[in-house]
């Protein structure tokens, strides 16, 4: 919401449209509040009245959501009374949560002003009869996410419906067009432009790397196309039947069409671009403790944190993973003798219990909130007045996201603490420092449309209507993630489609969509149709399983009554698959003791006495180290003047590093080979993030095996990795100097890549997600009952025949160019082995060196928990170092 | 092979990997009764061998059994249900089928009933495996058992056909008998068993049996399998079973208590 009227800078590229003032009502109802509108709010008004479409970019706190709502709100006042109510501006969020939020921010300008505009949301909650409802007598304004909007273009009424749109605004643009759900939110873009060409859409966006690739996201990228449509013809877009009515009774502003950057370049919107006006207050939480060298729970600096909550009105401590939100959510409470009403929030807890902790912190109840990536984005709390970020940031842009998150006003500075669970996460912490000082951004680049939501989009675009390839191809292309389709890729997804795309002509008899002799695609049946409907969407969750609490059926030790207590929330099957019958874990905020699984639930009673919970963790999301950040970190580690702005500890480990062995140049990397026990170790510290050096271990070992060094295993973190093996690698490297760059040659990406990826589970994983976007098998929906396994038909096994008999298969190319970015990494891990060319620098020692020690420690950590835990790895690590610095 | 699994979804949360495959975890971890790649049982007085394939080979009668082979699955989903599946099923079934003939040559190939996974399979039969199927019946005995899935199978895809099958002691049918007992040999439950070691776990296609009767698993490419301690094996194995499970290399013999559910 608008704040003071001391203004931020404003910057405005792109022809600039002079920014005229509000009409008075506005003006009026703005004065009444004390505030002034700002500059950039007044720049986006005039600019999509211009008939242009425009990125917002700024810091939370800046009015962003009112200012995207602007030229809406006015243009609706000025049409005055309608004949026919007709959707006049469509909102999508990433959130479900968000849009409802946005309905109940905008109810205070419209009531206040007594504006007659109707405004509703439409997403997965809303009943039928109001989705009825919504399409036979449209609100003004309509709030929903992409699924939905999607599934609305697939109606039969999309062209009526959406016909008449004069605004779309894409809010937390950023977080949206770096998934596949951007991807599908672009197709469905490309769809409305061609709806309703005269409609401007507005993206807002947290600040961003590259604000022309959402700038080209917004507008239709081929030019040819969109001089072409209708519009300009002169036929109004869409058309109201009777074609008496406009929706403007004022002459519609003279509109331009998207218009090409200087020279040739793509066409983009225009940005606008509102500075911070306050620098953050950000430190790095140094208890003076010594940190260990691997773990990341940050459990010496509880105590800290705690009295941090003490001395804050609200506060939100960020983690990494679930299991670290439940981890810290436990020390908190643990601490909390004031019992300061600290709460947690991620996304396997009950959908309830999260919506009454959000409840709670609208309401201004809670003190704390211990939560993950789950609340990175949405809706604005104002009163958070300082952010705790634990473990590693991973990245500066997500960093500063966080940081937002504290005071919502951006005119006063964010007040944030970074806080370090080891003492490589120092290091980047203070890189991370660095990039927020300079405002360096680090979000992810512009992704390719994958052909597996294409596969959706085009089965939903035959519900619609039936559609000419030609037309709906030139659509498609001016989406920006799409514009380098080829026809031929198309003509494959189209026959994907209809027939499955096997060179087996099998299934033509039972296509999906046929072809009429006017030549255009039509839907088989209401049955297809109804499928889509069934499966939209890119979200593909892991099978999931409810966890209940049981009790003990009295007399009967060891027995549970099913069903007698209430659901906590759901865990992924695959780790529910794991428990056996007394194991304990930590879940939402106790520690669970397990009791069994009965159809679709696991049982669980709690855990008497507060004993140290034994399995440590379930699946949570673990961002890998940015790019950015790691080349940041390898800088610091390679220029010892640098180290003055170190913690003393983590200086003093860089000099034994140093002395020990040798510390890597910049764009080197160091490989350290060393006996230790009966086993032969090799290290290597490329920085790459977790998922590039899990790749990168797994095509190591397989050249390690071939080279006859017997690999035993390999373990790795963000940093580097250690592989053990049974015969001496240090030998082999004395024997064959050149055996070090061949072991790291780019060539490991290519016969090496296929033959692992193959048979990888991660890449069965990619693939299966590609399958049910694609619709090659259907959607499990959470509660479904499981209809026994020998019944459906594990996509594992289609993956192998499909494979074997036909490999350029469109779902195995799209399942290869996730991989490439995904879980696999593979991109990075190429760009890292170019880097490295020539720039190895390997280290022969007759132990282990203090850098290894930290990956050192992540073998055999899966069994490890928590603070007792890292108490061992303490001890452990103890012993290692001692034997690096005898 | 070394490296073909470490990469569990287990490991993936914590950047670790390991070099095992599933059949050394088996091997390590399991109390190991046979390290023969084809295991051997006696049962109702006749020799039987477990091949690592999943069919079992009868050597004294040059018999090869083969279960629930369920061709033409994935073009049955397309009848049905309107999901494109890869057609490939039946001839990749085939393809593995025929290596285990070129292995053994046996003068009997019995299939154990769900040989198709529909009554109409037989007609949607690609030209191509149409003649697969031929081939493989050339120049020896082949006997289709009926399965519930294939009660009515119509005619045009070579053999004979029964409902059960007596050799020697050894009564073969598709589907066990309550009262099936001494020499029983059937399919129908895709049996599976899962050993969780470490952290991680293996699932594997097996033989089920308690040296009086036994339950084969399923071939098909698109097969699935049932956990061995789901409650439909209880009734039929009273005191008890061994599962014999299909590795990579080898069968690996696994007690009841080794095995986990699902």
């Amino acid at each position: 919401m608008p704040g003071p009227s001391t203004s931020p800078s404003t910057s405005t590229t792109r022809r600039r449209v002079a920014a005229g003032p509000l009409p008075p009502a506005f003006a009026a109802w703005f004065a009444a509040r004390g505030w002034e509108p700002r500059a950039h709010q007044l720049d986006l008004l005039a600019t999509a009245r211009a008939g242009r479409s425009a990125l917002l970019v700024a810091p939370t706190g800046a009015g962003k959501t009112l200012a995207g709502f602007l030229p809406s709100l006015v243009g609706l006042s000025e049409a005055g009374p309608r004949r026919k109510p007709r959707l006049h501006t469509l909102y999508v969020s990433p959130l479900k949560a968000l849009a409802v939020d946005i309905a109940r921010n905008l109810d205070a300008p419209v009531t206040g002003m007594g504006l007659d505009i109707r405004v509703e949301t439409r997403t997965g909650d809303t009943p039928a009869h109001k989705r009825t409802r919504q399409i036979a007598k449209p609100p003004d304004i309509l709030l929903t996410t992409p699924e939905q909007l999607s599934l609305l273009l697939a109606h039969r009424e999309a062209a009526e419906l959406l016909g008449g749109l004069r605004h779309i605004v894409l809010d937390e643009l950023h977080a949206l067009v770096t998934s596949k759900r951007g991807d599908l939110l672009s197709l469905a873009l490309a769809r409305l432009h061609r709806l309703s060409p005269e409609a401007t859409t507005i993206g807002l966006s947290a600040t961003v790397r590259e604000p022309d690739a959402l700038r080209r996201y917004l507008v239709a990228q081929s030019a040819s196309d969109a001089l072409s449509s209708p519009l300009w013809g002169g036929v109004g877009g869409g058309g109201v039947a009777g074609g008496t009515t406009t929706l403007d009774p004022a002459p519609p502003p003279p509109l331009t069409p998207p218009h090409r950057g200087e020279g040739n370049g793509p066409a983009m919107a225009d940005l606008i671009v509102v500075q911070g006006s306050a620098k953050a207050d950000l430190h790095m939480l140094d208890t003076g403790l010594t940190l260990p060298l691997a773990g990341h729970t940050a459990w010496q600096s509880m105590p800290a944190i705690y009295q941090l909550i003490r001395k804050h009105r609200t506060v939100l401590v960020f983690v990494n993973t679930r299991l670290q939100a439940e981890y810290t959510f436990q020390e908190l409470w643990r601490l909390n003798d004031d019992t300061l009403p600290i709460a947690i929030h991620h996304g396997s807890l009950d959908a309830a219990q999260r919506r009454r902790v959000e409840a709670a912190m609208a309401a201004g109840q809670l003190r704390a909130i211990v939560c993950t990536a789950t609340l990175d984005l949405g809706i604005d709390w104002g009163d958070v007045d300082l952010v705790v970020n634990i473990g590693a940031p991973k990245g500066a842009s997500r960093i500063m996201q966080r940081i937002g998150r504290a005071n919502h006003r951006m005119d006063e500075p964010s007040k944030a603490y970074l806080v370090p669970g080891n003492r490589f996460e120092m290091l980047e912490c203070r890189a991370a420092l660095d990039a927020v000082e300079e405002a360096a951004q680090d979000t992810p680049d512009a992704r390719l449309g994958g052909l597996d939501v294409l596969a959706q989009h085009v089965l939903g675009m035959a519900c619609a209507d039936a559609f000419d390839p030609v037309d709906l191809y030139d659509e498609i292309v001016s989406a920006a993630p799409y514009e380098g389709l080829t026809w031929e890729a198309f003509e494959g997804v189209v026959d994907y489609v209809a027939t499955g795309g096997y060179a087996l002509r099998a299934y033509e008899r039972f296509a999906k969509i046929l072809r009429g002799t006017d030549g255009k695609w039509r839907v088989r049946d209401a049955r297809t149709a109804q499928q889509y409907r069934m499966n939209v969407g890119t979200i593909v969750e892991s099978a999931r399983i409810k966890v209940r609490m049981t009790r003990h059926l009295r007399g009967k030790p060891g027995t549970v009554v099913p069903k007698s207590g209430r659901v906590l929330g759901e865990i992924e099957e695959e780790f529910g698959e794991t428990l056996t019958v007394g194991d304990t874990f930590l879940f939402a905020g106790e520690i669970l003791r397990f009791e069994g699984l009965a159809e679709d639930e696991c049982l669980v009673t709690r855990a008497k006495g507060a004993e140290d919970p034994a399995i440590p963790s379930y699946a949570g999301s673990k961002f890998p180290l940015s790019t950015f950040l790691a080349a940041r970190v390898r800088a610091i580690i390679a220029d010892p003047f640098e180290w003055d702005r170190l913690p003393p500890q983590l200086a003093k480990y860089l000099l034994q590093q140093r002395k020990h062995s040798v510390l890597p140049g910049e764009k080197d990397l160091l490989v350290e080979t060393f006996p230790r026990g009966n086993r032969f170790y090799l290290t290597a510290f490329p920085f790459e993030g977790r998922l590039a050096h899990q790749t990168l271990g797994m095509l190591l070992t397989r050249r390690l095996e071939r080279a006859g060094l017997r690999p035993l295993g390999f373990a790795a973190n963000d940093y580097g990795i250690a592989i053990w093996t049974s015969r001496d690698v240090s030998e082999r490297i004395a024997m064959a100097p050149g055996f070090t760059a061949a072991l790291f040659d780019e060539d490991m990406l290519g016969d090496d890549l296929e033959a692992w990826l193959d048979e990888s589970a991660m890449m069965k994983r990619t693939f299966r997600q590609c399958a049910v976007i694609a619709g090659l098998i259907e959607r499990r929906f959470p509660g479904q009952k499981k209809t026994g396994r020998q019944v459906t038909i594990s996509t594992d096994l289609i993956y192998d025949v499909l494979r074997k008999h036909q490999p350029d298969h469109l779902l195995l190319t799209a399942a290869r160019q996730d991989a490439a970015t995904g879980l696999l990494d593979v991109a990075r891990l190429g760009m890292m082995l170019r880097r490295i060319k020539g720039r190895i620098t390997h280290k022969a020692l007759d132990r282990v060196s203090p850098l290894s020690v930290s990956v050192m420690l992540e073998i055999g950590r899966e069994r490890v928990y928590g603070e007792g835990a890292d108490e061992i790895l303490a001890e452990a690590e103890a012993e290692l170092l001692g034997e690096a610095l005898a | 092979m070394l490296l073909s699994h470490h990469l569990s979804p287990r490991a993936k949360g914590h950047g670790a990997g390991r070099c095992m495959d599933e059949d050394e975890i088996l091997a390590l971890g399991l109390r190991l009764e046979k390290t023969t790649k084809a295991a051997g049982l006696m049962l109702a007085g006749e020799a039987l061998t477990l091949d690592r394939s999943g069919t079992l080979w009868l050597a004294a009668h040059r018999t090869l059994v083969v279960s629930d082979l369920h061709l033409e699955k994935g073009s049955s989903f397309a009848v049905r249900s309107g999901q494109f599946l890869p057609p490939y099923d039946t001839r990749e079934t085939l393809a593995c089928l025929h290596e285990v003939i070129c292995r053994l040559d046996p003068a009997c190939v019995v299939a154990l009933g769900d040989s198709f996974h529909d009554a109409r399979g037989p007609e949607r039969l690609e030209p191509g495996d149409r003649a697969m199927v031929a081939a493989l019946q050339e120049g020896r005995d082949w006997i289709w058992i009926a399965g519930n899935h294939d009660a009515k199978v119509s005619e045009g895809v070579g053999g004979r056909y029964a409902g059960t099958l007596a050799i020697g002691g050894l009564t073969l049918r598709h589907e066990p008998a309550a009262d099936g007992g001494e020499g029983e040999i059937a399919g129908h439950l895709h049996p599976c068993g899962k050993v969780t070691m470490r952290g991680r776990s293996v699932r594997r296609r097996c033989f089920v049996t308690d040296e009086r009767r036994l339950v084969m698993p399923a071939f098909g490419a698109f097969t699935g399998g049932l956990n061995v301690r789901a409650a439909a094996f209880e009734p039929l194995f009273p005191k008890g079973f061994t599962a014999h499970l299909l590795g990579d290399g080898r069968v690996f013999a696994i007690g009841r208590n080794m095995l986990g559910k699902d």
